[in-house]
């Protein structure tokens, strides 16, 4: 293998302080004509229909509204939760049409006539999901935040791997994926928990799918 | 109540409910989606704007000129909030650099205006509309190359930068064996699930926000300080908290600004920091640089023992005291610790998950390792062997309890250590495993903190405190400590947390508050079972058990003392000298089994366990997550977490959850915790201790250590990636 | 994220009509990445044109013995299906490899091959780079660097491709059929699909304004043994430091590319006529010409390793 070459530091652009110790930078944001100002225009909307927990919902959305923000600031659905509204964290996972998606990378107005599941249609305090009970005994959780986005996930997974969706660990493609807990916490790495609960959400998971350690 | 002699029998000691491993009781909630966090608080103003932060382009310099006409005149804003326009602005106590920066720049992502409209999709196009131009200065950014300029940092919370006993240079000269080696550890983001996001509404000059903190009076106060008002006008309210772990000990631009928008508004406004501005806005661990010296004759015993460590802030900031625990830790009769601290331009540091312990001990415990294999002892033998049942520094001080060696030992013998293998010698597969141990050390800290309980004519109980619960399971225990002290089972109590209109309490950090707030909650019931003793005419020494309370032959309903109206009281734990005649700590012992790609060096952690021994855990369930979770943490800071500094532009570059990578469900397998019986009286009548700090201290080295064992290569520079292991593994067949 | 109107359209035909009808329009499908951008106003589209329905959601054989993906297709169902387990192993390893099961789940196959990079600089609006902002300058040169391209680079952009379903399908030699306005077809090789980042790293694809991908072809199935190692910090969730896939046949003879070293799935061809001798002279190969930083200077050891495993690995 040949030495490999170093780069040059950057040239351009890279105008950092240097012996003046003092650059001017101009933040310009990008796509953006510098014309004069322009008259606020109201910003289009879009009207969507779609099923949320079962019932039907229509709004009439800016088209910018991501799916998430639909159901936390539209409907008033907050058990869905923002973590980092990139797909970095999956605490916005919601159920689509019978698939988990982070709904902070969807806009609204692409979901017409689909049927959404939050978890508020997964349970509630009182009749609560058979998966949100085996979180609460397992301590599947501490300060609650990325907990529905879990659930949800964990929902979803079980029936994926019913499914025979493959996954990075599976070792063979030609058979069925089973529920193990190595299977588990592969397709649970979508939803990250900073307070680290991990080991006993994979505990929660196993005990609704039935899986002995 | 003062708490100045050691604690005798009292109710908590019946551990009818507390000790009891319990379900959270606000899980339904939290697992329904149904506990509201900060930003979604429809329900408590109406007619909500949104706010929308505009970070700083550049670390340092100033803000030439702001040009916020387009932003205006985009739809739907309202308001925007600049230093220009704000009002004058007091810097809080707790914070090093401003909330609300302009027209100097002290760091990258500093706030410098909040764009306010109808709608969150307005706001956030309006603000990318601000023009800025900044005037760049030269900031320093490079710890290694600031070391030189860094100064001895003045004492902070009354602990001195610099500690000396004995002669450490002569001995550590004359030690036949030595260790002097360098460790460093990258800044660190608490990278909490939610961001700090508050609302804020005004009432003529009456504010209140709905936040997401940690120390509601302090942050009450800092508010009252930095907007010039009484703080008899502002209530903060943060009944959940999606995760703090030191991010949320203070005030936030979030909630400055909420605050600010709102009275431009003149309307509630809600802000939440958007991800990739939270890890340059905010705080973080400080990097440090460490050099520890440790010397021992032949047969392992400590002579000398050395830590210094250097760290960086911004100016007016305080040093990342990694050299504490080593005052502590170990026997040896001459000691030195040292902290310098370098002026950086990165953002602010400031506390994280163990604070001073977490970095400290990544270094210190790894070297101990390096120790034990130089003298061929077996590293658990050596630290068994240097144990300290008094303060090594003052040998008349002993420590309340201390319970190292039978977590070492415990641990030793669940996880199998004997079957521990020379470095690189264990292979399974592609595999090369290998494991590792560390001490786990975290000091305990008690706070004055106060409570205020209720009896209702139905014999519920309703404990009121500014307590938060950041995750920690604080309702819980609440509950627990007031059912056991009130004889009433647990579904007969309530818990209200974070409401700065409640009794002021120790809050959540330095892994003080469970203890600390418990043992308010119980003065409180000391005061009430009083106060129903005297109602119901009763003799003092009545026994409240079952939802009764019975003295003599009289049995009588708890609630029927409130039978003609509620019964109050409200008092508030203070603490005497204890923890200065008794060293008061937490102990643990962190085992970890890793398997490393011989190929790839990829490192995948097999097996953890953790012991601990932290006084009495008033619920085992949360105390494990606790720790678990600490585990988690302490396995990220091993193997992947590390903010990114450019040196030249002075940020973390990497500052999202996709550039910032924190544990994933595929990385940590199960994990095993067990808690040594104690209960320690010197304490507070609860006995208890902090356990959720513990539980990350120790955890990299003894990842760090089991990769060495399993490799045969000593990384000292965290996070320990593939890239510095790659050269030095076995060659290819 | 700047306004924009939406439009949502059922055939290919009406979605490059709309392209040619108005101006800074943008197709989107699955949106996991395109959102992501506008979200941070790096992507900037007055218009979208969501193509997420078209009825290009099938797998079908064709007529050479091997598959036709419609653009549409999700990785998860892509993943799944039979046929590609059965005989495109290496495309379902690289797929379930990548992202998480929720991001799978919405995105597409078109989309996928459309990712932009994930360079922190390139995200960041504050930072120079001449990939958002041509003429701006690189940051990552002379930054933080330790994910970044180790060959194809130039002295404007040293940013990687991000996509581990490209790995696969450029060992699989696919095809990616597009439309224009105009209605014209076209089958573009994967080899010629992506642009050198040279002096224009703002040029990705080598698609014309407009035109939509509609399909992604495979050739007949070629045995073999599939493995697609990806490298990576955390266990999961994660992008690559590098990946190696391959299809290794039992005489020892096989395809190899590489993800995560430059500006796309990385093969050379030439480089695989070394296979049966090992993986030293096939990583020599494949990173003839590489040119490191001090931060990722490891990739080159890394490729090398991570392949010698892979080629144990395929002899079982």
């Amino acid at each position: 293998m040949q030495t490999p070459e170093e780069y040059e530091l950057s040239r351009r652009g890279v105008l950092v302080g240097g012996a003046a110790s003092v650059a001017t930078v101009t933040m310009v944001p990008i796509g953006t004509a510098a014309a004069a100002t322009p008259p606020a225009k109201s910003p289009p909307t879009a009207k969507v229909a779609f099923e949320v927990n079962g019932t039907a919902r229509e709004l009439e959305l800016d088209t910018r509204t991501s799916l998430l923000d639909a159901l936390r600031e539209h409907l008033h659905l907050t058990g869905t939760k923002k973590g980092c509204d990139h797909g970095q964290c999956g605490a916005c996972t919601v159920i689509v049409d019978g698939r988990r998606i982070n709904s902070c990378l969807t806009l609204a107005v692409m979901h017409e006539g689909e049927k959404i599941t939050t978890i508020e249609g997964l349970g509630t305090p009182d009749k609560m999901h058979a998966m949100q009970d085996a979180f609460v005994t397992h301590d599947g959780y501490q300060c609650g935040y990325c907990t529905p986005g879990q659930i949800c996930s964990a929902v979803a997974v079980l029936d994926e791997i019913k499914a025979g969706v493959p996954s990075h660990v599976t070792a063979d493609l030609g058979a069925a994926p089973a529920v193990t807990k190595v299977e588990l916490r592969e397709r649970m790495s979508g939803n990250i928990c900073r307070c680290g609960a991990y080991s006993n959400i994979i505990d929660a998971i196993t005990d609704v799918a039935g899986v002995k350690a | 109540m003062k708490f100045d002699t050691p604690a005798t029998t009292n109710p908590i000691d019946q551990m009818k409910i507390v000790g009891k491993p319990t379900n959270r009781i606000e899980g339904p909630l939290k697992t329904t989606g149904t506990a509201p966090y900060a930003y979604e608080r429809h329900d408590v103003a109406a007619n909500q704007a949104y706010g929308y932060v505009v970070g700083s382009a550049i670390a340092k310099g100033r803000i030439a000129s702001m040009n916020l006409d387009e932003a205006r005149a985009a739809p739907g804003v309202i308001a925007i909030v600049t230093a220009d326009n704000a009002g004058k602005l007091a810097k809080g106590d707790f914070n090093t650099a401003k909330l609300l920066g302009g027209p100097d720049i002290e760091h990258y992502h500093q706030a410098i205006a909040l764009v306010v409209a109808d709608s969150f999709e307005q706001a956030r196009a309006a603000a990318s509309l601000v023009r800025v131009e900044y005037a760049r200065g030269k900031g320093a950014y490079d710890l290694a190359a600031a070391i030189d300029t860094a100064i001895k940092p003045k004492a902070s919370f009354g602990t001195e930068p610099d500690s000396a006993v004995g002669n450490f240079a002569a001995a550590f000269a004359a030690a036949p064996v030595q260790i002097d080696a360098r460790y460093t550890t990258p800044d660190h983001s608490h990278a909490m699930m939610e961001p700090h996001a508050s609302i804020a509404a005004w009432e003529g000059d009456k504010l209140t926000v709905w936040t997401s903190n940690q120390m509601i009076a302090w942050s009450v106060g800092d508010m009252a300080k930095t907007l010039g008002i009484p703080k008899e006008n502002i209530r903060f309210d943060s009944p959940y908290i999606g995760g703090g772990f030191g991010g949320k000990l203070f005030n936030r631009a979030d909630v400055l600004l909420a605050a600010l928008g709102a009275k431009a508004a003149k309307r509630p406004v809600k802000v939440a920091l958007p991800r990739p501005l939270m890890i340059n806005n905010t705080t973080h661990r400080p990097a440090t640089i460490q050099r520890v010296r440790l010397g021992a004759t032949a047969d392992g015993k400590l002579t000398a023992i050395g830590h210094e460590s250097w760290s960086g802030d911004l100016p007016g900031g305080g040093p990342e005291t990694a050299v504490a625990q080593t005052r502590l830790l170990y026997a040896g009769e001459n000691r030195m610790t040292a902290m310098r601290l370098a002026v950086l331009d990165l953002p602010e540091g400031n506390a994280m998950r163990a604070p001073g312990e977490a970095p400290g001990l990544m270094a210190l415990e790894i070297a101990v390792d390096e120790l034990a294999e130089k003298l061929g002892i077996d590293p658990i033998a050596l630290r068994v062997l240097n144990d300290t049942q008094v303060d090594p520094e003052k040998p008349s001080r002993p420590f309340s309890q201390r319970q190292l060696n039978k977590c070492l030992e415990t641990g030793a013998d669940k996880f199998g250590w004997s079957k521990r293998a020379k470095p690189g010698a264990t292979r399974d597969g592609r595999w090369l495993v290998g494991m590792g141990v560390a001490a786990a050390f975290r000091n305990n800290l008690n706070g004055p903190s106060a409570a205020r309980v209720r009896l209702a004519k139905s014999g519920v109980v309703t404990v009121e405190t500014d307590m938060t619960d950041i995750g920690t399971g604080t309702y819980t225990i609440i509950a627990q400590t007031a059912a056991e002290m009130m004889g009433v089972p647990l579904d007969k109590v309530a818990v209200k947390l974070g409401d700065s209109a409640f009794p002021v309490s120790a809050g959540s950090g330095g892994q003080w508050g469970a203890n600390s707030s418990t043992a308010g909650v119980y003065a409180a019931c000391v005061k009430l079972r009083e106060a129903v003793v005297q109602k119901l005419g009763l003799a003092s020494d009545a026994v409240f058990a079952g939802g009764k309370v019975k003295a003599g032959r009289r049995s009588v309903a708890l609630g029927d003392a409130a039978a003609d109206g509620e019964l109050v009281a409200e008092d508030k734990m203070e603490y005497g000298d204890l923890a200065e005649k008794f060293q008061q700590s937490t102990f643990g012992a962190h085992f970890v089994e890793v398997g490393v790609d011989a190929m790839t060096g990829e490192i995948r952690v097999r097996r953890m366990l953790a012991v601990c021994a932290a006084g009495r855990i008033l619920n085992p369930k949360a105390a494990r997550s606790q720790v678990i979770g600490a585990m988690t943490m302490g396995a990220g800071a091993a193997l992947m977490e590390e903010l990114a500094v450019d040196k030249r532009f002075g940020f973390f570059v990497n500052h999202d959850l996709a550039g910032y990578e924190v544990p994933v469900h595929a990385d940590i397998p199960h994990q095993e915790v067990i808690f040594l019986d104690e209960a320690d009286p010197t304490t507070s009548p609860m006995k208890a201790k902090g356990v959720g700090e513990l539980g990350i201290c120790g955890v990299a080295a003894a990842v760090a250590n089991a990769v060495y064992n399993a490799t045969g290569v000593r990384v000292r520079n965290y996070p320990i990636t593939l890239d510095k292991l790659l050269g030095k593994l076995p060659d290819m067949v | 994220m700047k306004s924009f109107t939406y439009e949502r359209v059922d055939s290919a035909a009406a979605a490059t009509a709309a392209f040619a009808r108005t101006p800074g329009a943008r197709f989107i499908a699955g949106g996991t990445n395109l959102l992501d951008l506008m979200k941070l106003e790096i992507e900037t589209p007055q218009h979208l044109i969501d193509v997420s329905r078209l009825a290009l959601d099938k797998i079908e054989a064709t007529a050479d013995g091997g598959l036709r993906i419609g653009a549409m297709v999700r990785n998860t169902d892509l993943a799944s299906d039979a046929r590609v387990r059965r005989d495109y192993g290496l495309l379902t390893r690289a797929l379930v490899a990548s992202a998480s099961g929720q991001l799978r789940n919405k995105a597409t196959t078109a989309g996928n091959l459309l990712q932009r990079t994930r360079c922190p600089y390139f995200y960041d609006t504050n930072q120079p780079c001449n990939k958002r902002q041509p003429g701006s300058g690189c940051a990552a040169i002379g930054g933080f660097n330790r994910l970044h391209a180790v060959v194809g680079a130039s002295d404007a952009c040293i940013a990687t491709h991000p996509s581990d379903m490209a790995v696969a399908m450029r060992a699989l030699d696919a095809a990616i059929e597009t439309v224009d306005a105009a209605g014209k077809a076209r089958a573009i090789p994967i080899a010629d699909f992506y642009r050198a980042p040279a002096k224009t790293p703002h040029l990705e694809t080598v698609l014309a304004p407009g035109e939509l991908i509609t399909a992604v072809t495979l050739p007949k199935p070629v045995g073999g043994t599939h493995i697609y190692h990806k490298v990576r910090d955390r266990a999961s969730y994660a992008f690559a430091l590098i990946s190696v896939g391959a299809i290794v046949q039992r005489d020892g003879s096989g395809r190899v590319a590489l993800g995560g070293v430059g500006y796309k799935p990385w093969r050379v061809e030439a480089a695989e006529a070394a296979l049966p001798r090992g993986a030293k002279p096939v990583a020599d190969g494949l990173l003839a010409g590489a040119r490191t930083t001090h931060e990722n200077a490891y990739k080159l050891p890394l490729v090398e390793r991570t392949l010698a495993g892979v080629l144990t690995q395929a002899k079982g």
